[in-house]
């Protein structure tokens, strides 16, 4: 048994067989954290039952910091806004231990009323470029922020 | 005749590999190593006359980003040269200070998304790399119980201050694995004093161990030799360390060659050194002119 769990190994090394870190994308069934107070989103994190990502609503399909996605939640569908990833990021934006969303409704309002975790501030930027006159507007989730960092 | 031909070749290749030792000791690369290097060093040197050191070399561990990368399809003497001039220009505008993988430090930067147009983050420095105008450095936190981390350039221009708030050193040379780690580990105040060394004094090892939260990991942490972790072994199966065993690499510190193409040799190093040397110096008196001046003034401030 033993014998055979070494020789396994040595052929791998010799074979020089190696992994590559992973990427923490964000994209279709992937885990999210709810990180505002709304309702929905602390009951279901209390009860071990993240939400899933079921769309993400840009052309290469993968998350990116402040994009719009939809997430299966406690059987719902809602939307959210991602603002803050696990993924690798550019210089002076700030990378997070988990990928974190707001929920929000088709207007752009938050379900919650608060944020317990820190923003980060290109977000900004981002949400305001997103925002269109007549369309929905997400600037509305920068108020109830309560840190930026 | 023969004789003394044979003898004047052994000199020469003693010569050679005591040449060699010397590069392998003269690396930018863990001190850990340097340490028992230069112990065997001295040991062989007893009997004879102290050898003069160069204090230029010590400014390998203290600006590692002047040394270019060793990789030599990566090397171009002249985009090199260009960039020592850039960094040192750099280094006029602002007082970029020593520090080290495990320090903590205060950076701010001027951001345009933020609301008074500049940022502040606190935090301790995970890793150093890259060379030249491209060395980078990142700094963790864990705000509001969420884990951060911002990856600066130390030469980038919307740079407005770095400051050292302590100063020491870790007992790994990457700490990756306060991602893994307890949340306390990596958790600094933003309203943290600054605290003072002596002059002189040589830069403090922190030897604090840190306890790591049960598997999964993001990385095999076992297999990577760290010191600076407590608890590893009561997480680990029988599986994990059989293999830890058989991944060992005890022969890689014998490997001359390895060592010698991941550092910058002796000679090149003196005449980058010989480039800097003056300027960095200048600096350094300049800036502990300045220092001097605060200490002070700061007593008049008080009385007023």
């Amino acid at each position: 048994m033993f014998k055979t769990l070494i020789n396994k190994i040595t052929t791998n090394i010799s074979r020089g067989f190696h992994t590559s870190p992973c990427l923490n994308e964000v994209r279709l069934l992937t885990r999210l954290r709810v990180v505002d107070n709304s309702e929905i989103g602390k009951r279901a994190m209390a009860e071990g039952k993240p939400p899933k990502i079921i769309c993400v609503y840009n052309k290469r399909r993968v998350g990116m910091i402040g994009d719009r996605v939809l997430v299966a939640i406690k059987g719902q569908k809602k939307k959210g806004i991602l603002v803050g990833l696990k993924q690798t990021q550019k210089v002076k934006v700030p990378k997070f231990d988990s990928n974190n969303v707001v929920l929000i409704d088709d207007s752009g309002t938050p379900l919650g009323t608060r944020i317990h975790v820190p923003i980060p501030t290109i977000l900004r930027t981002i949400l305001k470029e997103k925002t269109h006159a007549k369309g929905a507007d997400y600037t509305k989730l920068l108020g109830i922020a309560t840190r930026f960092v | 005749m023969s004789l003394v031909y044979r003898k004047s070749v052994d000199l020469l290749t003693v010569a050679k590999w005591i040449m060699r030792r010397e590069i392998r000791s003269l690396s930018s690369l863990p001190e850990k190593a340097e340490e028992k290097d230069v112990a065997v060093e001295e040991k062989r040197h007893i009997g004879r006359r102290p050898r003069p050191q160069n204090p230029m070399l010590e400014y390998r561990n203290v600006y590692p980003e002047f040394l270019p990368d060793p990789n030599p399809n990566w090397r171009n003497s002249l985009r090199e040269k260009l960039e020592r001039v850039d960094m040192l220009k750099r280094r006029n505008q602002i007082n970029i200070p020593e520090f080290y993988v495990g320090s903590i430090l205060a950076v701010t930067i001027s951001d345009p998304h933020a609301q008074g147009k500049t940022n502040r983050f606190v935090g301790i420095c995970i890793e150093r790399k890259g060379c030249g105008l491209r060395a980078e450095f990142t700094l963790r936190n864990v705000v509001d119980h969420q884990g951060v981390e911002v990856r600066y350039e130390l030469y980038d221009p919307t740079i407005q201050t770095i400051q050292v708030l302590r100063l020491e050193k870790r007992l790994d040379d990457k700490l990756y694995y306060l991602r893994d780690a307890l949340p306390q580990y990596s958790t600094f105040p933003f309203d943290m004093d600054p605290e003072i060394l002596p002059e002189g004094t040589p830069v403090p090892i922190n030897p604090v161990q840190v306890e790591l939260k049960p598997r999964p990991w993001l990385e095999r942490w076992e297999r990577q030799e760290l010191k600076g972790i407590s608890n590893i072994e009561e997480y680990l199966k029988e599986k994990d360390r059989v293999r830890r065993e058989l991944r060992k690499t005890p022969w890689e510190k014998y490997d001359l060659m390895k060592q010698y193409r991941k550092t910058i040799p002796i000679e090149e190093q003196n005449e980058i050194w010989g480039e800097v040397y003056n300027q960095l110096q200048q600096m350094k008196t300049s800036k502990k002119k300045i220092t001097r001046k605060r200490v002070m003034s700061a007593p008049k401030s008080q009385l007023g």
